[in-house]
């Protein structure tokens, strides 16, 4: 049977001989394309249904955005609630990626702070050196992103302080931190010149234990739980995004509170 | 010449005796708009409460979870707030500005809450005319409202307990806030039962919040139909 979709007066045929290579190719690198979109989105569903990635992708943008909204909602003066010291919870809550068996403690003889980045000095830091800046303690309730919260005590050298110290460029836009325990994080330059930022050194007017960072890790009021790196070992200025470890798998990067 | 008064203007007319919907067109878009939103808030929530539970040894399974573990469970949660938000608010300045709530939700007499309950006790639940509500509906509507209020209230403080210090203390501390954005989730989830029980039972409510319902007449009720 005449297929009803063919034209009563076909073109003259040598118009078609002088382009048929050009309409060949033309389907050949049509059906090759639309075949391998049509795989790709395949694939692409068929690899993770709860989590496709355009809707990951989508969320991830929103989450960029709420950082943006999450800067402009902090206020650099003003200071989180601070609490008696007869409240401080002792021993502080453990909490990490890994179990509190597996931490493996600093040796603090050893251990040095490692500076990098937009910083004029960057002369290695003993535990003595730090020790010697001026310090300052606060009360201050700790926020995990899960939930729960406690009260502690914190005593070291307030992060403003120690930047100021170093000469490094406060207004770049990142302060980021590598650690002992393979935990990379970072906050951006608002948060740490808060006056509630510390390099803390100690917990209850005692030095820190060593599942909660022994010998420096860093203590901020105005951010999550998982924005207060343990077991510090250097600290980088930069105007790069550092991200960190909770970060790289999807969570919020800001997590102000 | 063709002199045109208001009165005799056709468009005019034919809007008067046409009359408006029971459900205009923006209360219908702004309905399904938050009726997915709220899903994504509810079942987000349950995914970032289950890492640390209100209610000691009460999960919620991950069937029921939206985002295979608690960071997307969070960035789902910290999407939808912005369409929660926005859409609520153009929905609470809509039901002020146009008289819808004063119309629909106002007035409730606590002997008409009595005398609905007793009714639907007894099986007697009026529904002939879907343009008015009962005390109870009433009551339902008004309650719900409140609690997607309390929801952003108590959702601001426990996403910025440093930042709105003063809202946190006001609420009884951070974990307080915690349990009444908890609390405020059940009774969200209680009148969806009800509100989604009482759509299957009658289906000319649900295809009204879709195609938009009956012709109201000036006074705001239906043209047809029973009114007891």
């Amino acid at each position: 049977m005449r297929s009803p979709f063919r034209p009563d007066m076909l073109p003259d045929a040598r118009v078609l001989d002088d382009h048929r290579p050009l309409i060949r190719s033309l389907e050949r690198r049509g059906l090759i394309r639309s075949g391998l979109s049509l795989g790709a989105l395949v694939m692409l569903t068929g690899c993770d249904v709860r989590r496709p990635e355009a809707v990951e992708s989508a969320l991830l943008a929103i989450s960029r955005l709420n950082d943006d909204v999450q800067a402009l909602l902090f206020d650099p003066n003003k200071l989180a609630p601070t609490y008696p010291a007869s409240m401080i919870l002792r021993p502080p809550k453990f909490n990490a990626y890994y179990d509190v068996t597996d931490v493996k403690p600093v040796i603090a003889a050893t251990w040095r702070l490692e500076l990098a980045g937009l910083i004029a000095d960057k002369r290695a830091w003993t535990l003595a050196d730090l020790q010697a800046l001026p310090q300052t303690s606060i009360v201050i309730k700790h926020i995990c992103v899960e939930g729960w919260s406690y009260i502690g005590g914190w005593t070291g050298v307030p992060l403003r302080v120690f930047l100021e110290r170093v000469g490094a460029d406060l207004r770049a836009k990142y302060v980021a931190f590598k650690t002992a325990d393979n935990y990379p994080s970072s906050i951006d330059m608002a948060s740490a010149l808060h006056p509630q930022t510390l390099l803390a050194l100690q917990y209850g007017g005692e030095t820190l234990a060593d599942p909660f960072g022994y010998p420096l890790r860093l203590r901020t009021a105005v951010k999550l739980g998982y924005k207060n790196p343990k077991w510090v070992t250097a600290i980088e200025v930069t105007n790069k995004y550092p991200g960190g470890y909770w970060e790289a798998l999807g969570f919020p990067w800001f997590a102000g509170i | 010449m063709n002199r045109v008064t208001p009165e005799t203007n056709g468009v005019a007319t034919s809007s008067v005796t046409r009359g408006r919907r029971l459900h205009p067109w923006p209360v219908r878009i702004m309905h399904w708009v938050n009726a997915v939103v709220m899903l994504i808030m509810i079942t987000s929530g349950w995914g970032i409460y289950d890492d640390d539970v209100v209610i000691r040894g009460f999960h919620f399974s991950s069937f029921w979870r939206l985002g295979d573990w608690a960071a997307w469970s969070l960035n789902w949660h910290f999407a939808g707030m912005w369409f929660l938000v926005i859409n609520g608010l153009i929905y609470l300045v809509y039901g002020f500005v146009s008289g819808r709530f004063r119309e629909k939700l106002l007035p409730i007499r606590p002997t008409d809450v009595v005398q609905t309950v007793i009714d639907t006790l007894h099986f007697k639940i009026a529904h002939e005319d879907i343009t008015v509500y009962n005390a109870v509906q009433k009551l339902l509507y008004i309650v719900v409202i409140l609690a997607g209020v309390s929801q952003v209230i108590t959702g601001i403080a426990i996403w910025k307990p440093v930042q709105f210090s003063g809202l946190v203390s006001l609420l009884g501390g951070f974990q307080n806030a915690r349990v009444l954005h908890f609390a405020g989730m059940a009774v969200i989830v209680g009148f969806l039962i009800v509100h989604l029980a009482l759509a299957l039972l009658v289906p000319k409510t649900l295809w009204a919040m879709i195609a938009g319902g009956p012709r109201l007449k000036p006074g705001g009720r239906a043209k047809e139909g029973h009114v007891a």
